[in-house]
């Protein structure tokens, strides 16, 4: 048979320093209960309430989580009935940081922290972390999460307010060590020569404003914390993989335009130029047939050596209701020195009309050739050369264009997810400028 | 199986739940009752416990790895920094396990025989590692435990308990194990942590307010 019995909300008690209210919300877990009046510890447990310490009331902290707060969290009514600031010292200034203790009498304990509006929800680790290293830096693996050292620490109970189930006292300090693989954080605390685990989850402060019920809004977030989630996690990653299969989908486009592409000779003729004197050589060519849709390529083949030329062209409808006016400049250099053979410019040039009607087209060509930069090539002011025009070519340079705008958006997440890391781990005890510091 | 006595005490009818049960308590004159072969001894008066939190009471019932249990027997100890619960369960087959409520922080264990010599509690260092049943345990925490009392029935009898050492040992998977140095040799229980969502448990105390 069940004894069945109720356990009394427990009764309060006076403060045996200034007969203050004490009220009690953790039933007989209580070690610790804080009289906020005078600012004395005493221990319930005792049937003399005995005063464990009288701490200086200029620490005084108020809560941002009133005390006696309920809220439903991870699927259980909780009881905010306990509240400690803790503070370490680095550099000579001191960083503080809220816990609050939430209680349910069958579920026990549990945390709140809060730094800079960054919260998190610590439990107790009842498992052994393993000791490893992760990229060069001291971790921890748990429960198959692998957290890397973040900082060492030597932490100091601040302020205490409420109940606690064992014998707080301010001024303690134990050394702790952070662990992080966000939303992770493993913390190891030590003291005499005991390490025990806890285990936190960053949260929304949101998220706690609205199972608590609280007023207002949650602290401001400032900083990155060192187990915030990044905003960027995974779009590296899969920004990357976006470049890759638009890139991917581009080429194979463009594919698809270079194999369906018309690229038909509509027109060819060699042509030789030799002219001692300077003059009037233009000339036009008989008329030829564009067809179709698309573009049209002029090219220009010379067997220039060491030698400049230059084309004015022009591509005219027969009817006279058109025309193309370009001019290409052809110079081919070549020789040997003490480096080796070395070449500059080109042989051939290529002129690329976008969108020419179809029509009967006719080409004037007049070439151009400077007899001081003839004086020294072999076969001194003379060329042959060679024009073809050819409808609906092929075109790779659009995707050489594109490529380069494909490619902004994975560069620039890769540039602020590593740059929100670098805020993280600048808080740690790895920051570059902290380290250099630490040394002097 | 229940077995009916009457109290060496008192003479009032005692029950025992659970047939192995050795040591129990006449809920009429208190007397601490301890059962030799088929006699029943008084060695002493129980002291009332102090109230404490925990919503786990005799008669509450519950189940782990599908076998259910329940709750026959408890014994309280202290540590330097607060007090727990060792909850006797008697199982549907007739074995027996302890449920630890510290805190509202909860493990099952079982009496582990092993084949193994523990070192004395003086000689065992934090960090030593032992091979027990396929994993690897190492020791954690050295407590020094006092006994504060008893209620309901237990597999063994208190009566010479005051002080003692366990070790605490933790696996990477949350199993744990306590060496208990209350007896010569020391005896090793194994067990794990558990969520108390899963032990599905009834006839629990209610808290006021809850």
């Amino acid at each position: 048979m069940v004894e069945g019995n109720r356990i009394p909300a427990p009764a309060g008690l006076h403060c045996p320093n200034c007969g203050g209210n004490i009220e009690l919300r953790g039933f007989a877990h209580t070690k610790s209960a804080v009289c906020l009046q005078c600012c004395s510890i005493i221990d319930p447990s005792t049937p003399q309430l005995t005063i464990l310490q009288q701490f200086d009331e200029k620490m005084r902290v108020r809560p941002v989580m009133p005390l006696g707060s309920r809220g439903k969290w991870d699927g259980t009514l909780w009881e905010i009935i306990g509240f400690q600031q803790r503070t370490i010292y680095a550099d000579g200034l001191a960083y503080s940081w809220h816990e609050y203790l939430l209680f349910n009498p069958y579920r026990g304990f549990r945390y709140f922290t809060l730094y800079n509006g960054h919260w998190n929800d610590v439990q107790t680790v009842h498992g052994l972390p393993t000791f490893t290293t992760s990229g060069g830096k001291k971790a921890v693996t748990y429960n198959g999460a692998t957290c890397k050292h973040f900082q060492h620490a030597e932490a100091e109970t601040t302020f205490v307010m409420g109940e606690f189930p064992w014998a707080v006292r301010v001024g303690e300090r134990n050394t702790v060590d952070d662990y992080v693989a966000a939303p992770l954080m493993l913390s190891s605390e030590q003291s005499e020569g005991e390490i025990n685990w806890s285990q936190g989850t960053y949260v929304d402060g949101k998220a706690i404003w609205q199972a608590f019920q609280l007023q207002g809004a949650p602290p401001q977030v400032t900083g990155v914390y060192a187990n915030q989630p990044s905003p960027y996690a995974g779009k590296v990653r899969s920004s990357w993989n976006t470049f890759l299969v638009l890139s991917i989908a581009w080429a194979a486009l463009l594919a698809f335009f270079v194999f369906t592409a018309g690229d038909k000779q509509v027109f060819q003729k060699s042509f030789r130029y030799a002219e001692a004197t300077p003059g009037e050589h233009s000339f036009v060519t008989e008329p030829f047939d564009i067809p179709g849709k698309g573009n049209v390529e002029v090219l220009i083949r010379t067997d220039l050596e060491n030698n400049w030329a230059y084309f004015n062209l022009a591509l005219l409808r027969e009817d006279g209701a058109k025309g193309y006016d370009f001019g290409r400049e052809v110079s081919y250099y070549s020789g040997r020195d003490s480096d080796g053979s070395w070449s500059e410019g080109g042989k051939r040039e290529s002129v690329i009309l976008p969108a020419v009607d179809a029509g009967r087209y006719y080409l004037r060509i007049e070439p151009d050739m400077d007899p001081q930069a003839s004086a020294k090539a072999a076969s001194g002011m003379t060329m042959n050369y060679q024009v073809e025009v050819r409808r609906d070519v092929p075109r790779s340079l659009l995707f050489w264009l594109v490529l380069p705008l494909l490619i902004i958006p994975p560069i620039w997440t890769s540039i602020v997810a590593a740059a929100f890391e670098g805020k993280r781990w600048a808080e740690s005890d790895y920051a570059p400028t902290a380290s250099e510091d630490s040394d002097e | 199986m229940r077995r009916s006595s009457d109290c060496p005490g008192c003479g009032a009818p005692v029950q025992f739940t659970w047939s192995s049960a050795v040591q129990t308590s006449c809920p009429f004159c208190k007397a601490v009752i301890v059962r030799k072969d088929v006699d029943l001894e008084k060695v002493g008066e129980v002291a009332d416990l102090p109230p404490d939190a925990s919503p786990i009471q005799i008669g509450s019932s519950g189940t782990f790895d599908n076998k259910n249990f329940t709750v026959i027997g408890r014994i309280r100890y202290e540590w330097a920094q607060g007090a727990w619960n060792e909850w006797h369960l008697m199982f549907s087959d007739s074995s027996s396990g302890w449920l630890s409520d510290a805190q509202a922080e909860y493990a099952v264990s079982f009496l582990y025989s092993a084949p193994e010599a523990y070192p004395p509690a003086g000689d065992l260092p934090r960090g030593r590692v032992f091979q027990i049943s396929g994993a690897q345990f190492m020791v954690t925490h050295l407590t020094q435990v006092k006994y504060v009392g008893f209620q309901g029935e237990l597999p063994f009898t208190t009566s010479d308990r005051s002080h003692f050492m366990t070790a605490d040992l933790r696996t990477t998977d949350a199993r744990f194990g306590t060496i208990d140095y209350s007896e010569e040799p020391p005896v090793l229980f194994l067990g794990r942590f558990i969520d108390f969502e899963s032990l599905k448990m009834q006839g629990l105390r209610e808290y006021e307010g809850w």
